[in-house]
């Protein structure tokens, strides 16, 4: 295996990595997490 | 505010010097701007000295506006906005002090340096060794005192807004190291530790992630605060902030190559450059749009609330600015564009619309709640401020496109047996009433700042240092 090789497996392995991060962000089970998390500016200070 | 104890209180100490210091260091770093376009276009204003002339002054005018003015407004805001999100005090308060007064020596440097003529020729990365090495110094304490109070956090989920900030601290560090690794002749002299096609590539990958990291990453993540901030919503798509941050990290690395279009660098390399750069079009946008329908069902606020309109407006140019530069990036319209003005135009279409504006946009929210006072001295003030500095940014972007295309056609225009049509200094000519222009532009942007500086100075002499109290409510996440 040369380096062309591992700079090919990293490659691919950024983009699996990437596509997986958006499956993970879209598949709607965070949906109440992410909606709390949305709010954290908004909550900092007390005003 | 009854009780003593200091934990209790968010540390915004060094938030407020940085935070003056971003307005002093826009007005400085924005006339050197007016008097390098005067330069261009009135030559005798280089006074026939080196240390005035435009070649030493240029460099100082891009590190003054990008890291003095844009510096200390991402210091300020990523202090700010990782307590109040991590609902913390900030860590090593006595290190976040030094890395002000670090910084501060870092551009006193450059301001001294650069008219002096010391620079390693490198743009965006002049600063001789000793200066790199003092700038990495404040950068590591930076990052200490940063991912320290993420470590300290209260909330268990880090918001992304501290995602983009962290992003940035850790590749502008990375970037630094790499470019500007020498070996030291002397003092304040040294030569590149790449040589040839690879020194210009180290070179570009700097240069195009000193914009995806430094004047986006970075500003994005004020724009995730502030946007949602100054509209009172939370952030339109939380889902989609995650997917465009990672969007960005992966892209932003490929495209620096679209610098080097048609030069002895391998053909290949340049596609590569040329294809991340279109691919780039898409997170850039997930960003712009996330910002944009934060606003929806509260347009309305844009009618009377000058702030919101600084950040709003400024969303609009880096959805432009991203969108000019992919287009840019693809070889055949580079092929026009390259060397010529439009490259300048699109610089500042970036850096006077977007980077400019979301700092002006922040800072005006900020330095009110910094000194304990309602709002900011003038409202009327910052309402001129906003129409000053949106039509000197229309004047000097479109007089840059006139004058980029006029350039480059003329430039490859030819003769039926092959010579060149025109002569270069018939260019320049066909150049010199955009430069006037330009310069008009920038003096109008300029004066907006100047009336944010009064306006900054007035409302520090109705406040006082206040001391914020960190929630004691328990939030979920």
């Amino acid at each position: 295996m040369d380096i062309i090789d591992l700079r090919s497996i990293a490659t691919v392995a950024a983009l699996v990595t990437f596509v997986g991060i958006w499956v993970w962000a879209w598949s709607g089970r965070h949906k109440k997490d992410f909606d709390e998390a949305a709010r954290l500016p908004l909550e900092g200070d007390e005003e | 505010m009854s009780t003593n104890n200091v934990e209790t209180f968010y540390d915004d100490y060094v938030i407020r010097r940085f935070s003056v210091m971003a307005v002093v260091w826009g007005v400085v770093g924005m006339l050197m701007g007016v008097i390098v376009a005067s330069q261009l276009a009135f030559p005798e204003l280089n006074l026939g000295l080196p240390w005035t002339s435009f070649g030493r002054l240029r460099p100082l005018h891009t590190n003054l506006v990008i890291f003095a003015f844009g510096g200390c407004a991402l210091f300020a805001t990523s202090y700010y906005v990782v307590q109040r999100t991590s609902q913390v005090k900030l860590a090593f308060p006595m290190l976040a002090r030094y890395t002000f007064w670090g910084y501060q020596a870092v551009i006193l440097a450059a301001i001294i340096s650069l008219p002096l003529g010391y620079t390693q020729a490198k743009e965006y990365a002049e600063l001789e060794w000793p200066i790199d090495l003092l700038l990495l110094v404040v950068w590591v304490m930076y990052a200490i005192v940063f991912f320290g109070t993420i470590a300290q956090r209260k909330i268990k989920h880090i918001y992304v807004a501290n995602w983009f900030y962290g992003a940035f601290i850790i590749v502008v560090a990375i970037l630094h190291i790499v470019n500007s690794a020498a070996i030291p002749a002397e003092w304040m002299k040294s030569y590149s530790a790449y040589a040839g096609v690879q020194d210009a590539m180290v070179q570009w990958w700097y240069g195009h992630n000193a914009v995806g990291f430094f004047l986006t990453a970075g500003f994005l993540g004020m724009m995730y605060y502030f946007v949602p901030k100054q509209a009172e919503r939370p952030v339109y798509s939380y889902r989609l902030s995650i997917v465009h941050f990672w969007g960005l990290i992966f892209t932003y690395m490929w495209a620096g190559s679209h610098h080097l279009h048609y030069t002895a660098l391998p053909d290949w390399t340049q596609s590569v450059g040329m294809v991340l750069s279109l691919i780039l079009l898409a997170p850039s946008w997930g960003g712009m749009i996330n910002g944009m329908m934060t606003m929806s069902g509260a347009w309305h606020k844009l009618r009377d609330d000058p702030i919101l309109r600084f950040l709003i407006v400024s969303l609009s140019f880096y959805g432009m600015s991203t969108f000019e530069g992919p287009m840019m990036a693809i070889k055949t319209v580079n092929a026009l564009s390259h060397y010529t003005d439009w490259t300048v135009g699109h610089v500042h279409s970036g850096a006077l619309g977007w980077v400019g504006f979301v700092s002006m946009g922040s800072l005006y929210f900020l330095v009110p709640r910094l000194w304990g006072v309602k709002q900011m001295y003038s409202k009327k003030a910052i309402e001129l401020h906003f129409w000053l500095a949106t039509i000197g940014v229309v004047l000097y972007i479109t007089a840059m496109w006139i004058s980029g295309v006029t350039a480059g056609l003329m430039w490859r225009a030819m003769n039926d047996d092959g010579t060149l049509t025109y002569t270069f200094v018939e260019s320049v000519k066909a150049m010199h009433p955009f430069y006037v222009i330009r310069m008009i532009g920038g003096l109008m942007y300029v004066s907006g700042m100047i009336i944010m500086l009064w306006n900054v100075i007035k409302t520090v002499q109705m406040g006082q240092e206040t001391r914020a109290r960190i929630p004691s409510t328990v939030v979920h996440a």
